[in-house]
């Protein structure tokens, strides 16, 4: 099959799980209890206040006409308007993930550069020190959740030590230093369980390769230990790894909401969090369906990864 | 095996030498001050009135009348007020000279425009009913406003002190809720939605120029992480403090100031009475018996708190110390069930709010219940969504606990409907007259009696007047002590050593 009808072939099944997406998620968005409009208006407000802000932020409409009119709006490029923070949808988030993004981009790179020398280093030397380092790593590491860490982090680190502050962005405006530094701490939080199941993959994975009959004709043929190691054990164990990491970017997103929260940004995870407690749906809707994406890309982007690792993947689906 | 060891060392470098830029540094006249809840808009005459109040209100907007420190009316953008002998008519005379951050003129036109907003048709001012005794509004000249009113309202000029009654201007109404624009002494300069409102003094402030440059507003809902701000100095006032058993330690902090002032919010555990067993007010009484609220406040509150016997803050000019009505007496309580026709107890549906207070609250009460045989099944609810469509909409519940946090809200048991089901013609006259009083000792006498009313009926379980604990930086004075305003005023804080 020619690539230009695959590449179409596949976009087009990656619109009709959007499509799908979009409808169970503005559906069971729907059936969630609570009104947005007596939620912005508090305990105190009567009856005819809050018909009179329904009708303003158009919940009188028709379920169906809403969702067309959501989904009419999406490929016009058009959010929608927050209920609550009565700014269009878009710019919104757009500003969060000015720091979600980052977040994860230094929270992936983190977690690769902690998972995969331990990871290898442990396999090339089973039972030795960095081993059992490499196995209470990835015990714990697993076992404890992000938030945790990021509360340990903020105690130990920016209270105790005063190098990071505790929480809160100062925004890009204020410099690439500040607003890094301010990304610093949760970015390690998120990254540490991440780095604990990569590190267990890369183990396995280079344990298992190093252990097949082509490594040991390499080393026959006179290759040193390391040699052999990095030309050929790692780049052939590095295909589990990627779909490891492939699975782990939505967790690290997801996972992004509860370190948010604890350090105060204003990430994705803040407004998604936010606006689900506040009901402002067109906002909770926008953001899932923005997740649903990230997956999708995500998978898509790992599959292309993999005929690049893998030469005898080429030319096939 | 020198690769590895090298990307470690050159990440560890790198985080070094990031961690070694300096935080930013505080500039000299400025304050951050926490505001746990992001408000949706930062105009408090519509939506979410309270949170928006909590950073607009004084600093940006100011009203007719403002409520001071110590919960006086006092006067604002007007001068001052005559109110006849019938208590119809209200004829206030407005400040001249004021103007609209944008530069349009304060007159008696906006000031007309800006209560006809509150109280139309399609409006989405929250506290429109406090002010439903307006029926006309009157502009004789720039500074004369004339409103009169179709019953006497006594707490009408208080009212009009609160943040849902802020002046605003034709011109900017609409778009207030993201650029406000007020005649307060600071202007909005960004809002930075999630983290933080920066706002700045103006220069064509009518009146004496605040002390501070610039002031933070900083969204910060999760007590350690307010705390973990405070203590690195991001932030410098913490008005209310949301985690008690936290609050202690600043306490005994020479770097803090800390004050447990007086709060308006009284936590009642509501019940809905046309639900068997709750319509039997031996029921209820037999149940406030039940509780002893000295024990509660110690277990929720880490004894942070006063118990209440009625719907009235301890710090109210008007309040009456109910709580000996129905004192801790198992032995009673049980003997009020008996009476009701449950000697063996009976069992109900306990739906609390997803709130600490109410959480914790909530397990204490189940605990004195079982003493005197009844049984508190509780079931957590998503709070605000969930709970405000169950209680408040549909009034699909037993008993709920939640805090009221409104000044003079006792009049909540006079609505009807509202979420209690109780319905008292006494209580409604009690309320009308106070409404009509024309001496603030009838005045007294009518929120006194009503007191007794529902101390005695028990429409909700009264609980605990919670304090608000405030913390603030040492170097710092005028930070308002007490809350009669939900609000963070920082017209009157400066820094000591600056």
């Amino acid at each position: 099959m020619p690539a230009l009808t695959r590449s179409a072939r596949r976009i087009g099944g990656l619109l009709a799980v959007l499509l799908i997406a979009s409808l169970v998620i503005f559906l069971l968005i729907e059936a969630a209890p609570g009104d947005p409009a007596s939620i912005m208006l508090g305990t105190s407000a009567a009856p005819d206040t809050v018909a009179a802000l329904r009708a303003e932020l158009g919940l009188n409409r028709p379920l169906a006409l809403r969702y067309l009119s959501w989904l009419g709006g999406l490929v016009r490029g058009d959010m929608g308007v927050s209920y609550t923070y009565d700014t269009p949808v878009a710019g919104l988030i757009l500003d969060r993930l000015l720091v979600t993004l980052p977040l994860t981009a230094m929270a992936v790179v983190l977690s690769v550069a902690i998972a995969l020398p331990l990871g290898v280093w442990a396999a090339n030397r089973p039972n030795g020190p960095v081993d059992t380092l490499a196995s209470v790593f990835s015990q714990v590491g697993i076992a404890v959740p992000n938030f945790w860490i990021g509360l340990l982090l903020i105690l130990g680190v920016a209270l105790g030590l005063g190098w990071f502050t505790t929480g809160g962005f100062p925004g890009w405006g204020a410099g690439a230093g500040p607003a890094i530094g301010a990304l610093v701490l949760p970015a390690i939080a998120l990254a540490i369980p991440q780095a604990a199941v990569l590190t267990r993959v890369t183990r396995a994975a280079v344990i298992e390769v190093a252990n097949e009959d082509f490594i040991r004709t390499a080393r026959a043929k006179g290759l040193s230990r390391s040699r052999a190691l990095w030309r050929h054990t790692v780049p052939n164990a590095l295909l589990p790894v990627v779909t490891m990491l492939g699975l782990q970017i939505p967790f690290l997103i997801s996972g992004a909401v509860l370190v948010e929260n604890v350090f105060t940004l204003p990430g994705i995870g803040t407004l998604a969090y936010q606006a689900l407690s506040q009901r402002d749906l067109i906002v909770v809707q926008n953001v899932v369906l923005l997740f649903t994406l990230i997956v999708l890309v995500v998978n898509f982007a790992v599959d292309g990864l993999y005929s690049v690792l893998d030469p005898r993947l080429r030319g096939r689906t | 095996m020198n690769m590895p060891l090298r990307a470690l060392a050159m990440t560890a470098s790198a985080a070094a030498l990031i961690a070694a830029a300096p935080v930013a540094a505080l500039a000299a006249n400025e304050v951050s001050f926490v505001q746990s809840v992001e408000p949706a808009g930062l105009d408090p005459t519509v939506s979410s009135p309270v949170a928006a109040g909590q950073v607009t209100w004084q600093n940006v907007f100011e009203g007719l009348v403002a409520i001071d420190r110590d919960g006086q009316v006092q006067p604002q953008l007007a001068t001052e007020w005559q109110v006849s002998d019938d208590g119809l008519t209200y004829s206030f005379t407005l400040r001249e000279g004021v103007a609209f951050q944008n530069g349009v003129p304060f007159d008696s036109a906006t000031a007309k425009f800006t209560l006809e907003r509150i109280l139309a048709e399609e409006s989405t001012n929250g506290q429109k009913a406090l002010y439903a005794a307006i029926e006309g509004i009157e502009a004789p000249d720039p500074s004369t406003l004339v409103l009169t009113l179709s019953a006497p309202s006594s707490d009408l000029i208080y009212w009009l002190g609160f943040p849902a009654a802020v002046m605003v201007e034709p011109s900017s109404a609409d778009t207030n809720g993201t650029a406000p624009v007020g005649t307060g002494p600071f202007k909005l300069d960004e809002w930075r939605k999630g983290d933080r409102a920066i706002m700045s003094a103006w220069d064509g402030y009518w009146g004496e120029k605040p002390a501070l440059d610039r002031i933070v507003a900083r969204f910060i809902s999760d007590p350690q992480a307010q705390v973990a701000a405070l203590k690195s100095g991001q932030v410098q006032v913490v008005a209310e403090f949301s985690a008690p058993e936290l609050y202690d330690q600043f306490a005994s902090d020479a770097a803090f100031a800390t004050h447990e002032g007086t709060g308006e919010m009284e936590v009642v555990a509501g019940m809905n009475a046309e639900r068997p067993p709750f319509d039997d007010i031996r029921v209820r009484q037999a149940l406030m018996h039940a509780i002893d609220r000295d024990v509660l406040i110690e277990a929720v509150k880490s004894g942070h708190g006063t118990p209440i016997g009625s719907h009235f803050a301890p710090g109210s000019p008007f309040y009456v110390d109910m709580t000996g009505e129905y004192g801790f007496d198992p032995e009673a309580a049980k003997a009020l069930l008996a009476e009701a026709g449950h000697p063996d107890g009976f069992e109900f549906t306990f739906k609390v709010p997803n709130r600490a207070y109410a959480q914790r609250s909530a397990e204490i009460m189940q605990a004195f219940f079982a003493q005197i045989g009844v049984t508190a099944n509780i079931e957590s609810s998503d709070f605000p969504a969930a709970w405000i469509q169950d209680v408040f909409q549909d009034t699909n519940y037993d008993m709920t606990i939640i805090g009221h946090a409104e000044p003079l809200d006792i009049n909540i048991y006079a609505r009807d409907p509202y979420y209690f089901n109780y319905d008292n013609p006494e209580f409604r006259e009690t309320m009308s007259a106070i409404a009509t009083a024309s001496t603030p000792e009838d005045r007294a006498e009518g929120y006194a009696r009503a007191q007794r009313i529902v101390a005695r009926d028990l429409p909700a379980l009264f609980l605990y007047s919670e304090p608000r604990l405030a913390v603030w930086d040492a170097g710092l004075e005028g930070v308002w002590e007490n809350g009669p305003v939900p609000s963070n005023d920082m017209t009157d804080v400066r820094w000591t050593d600056r």
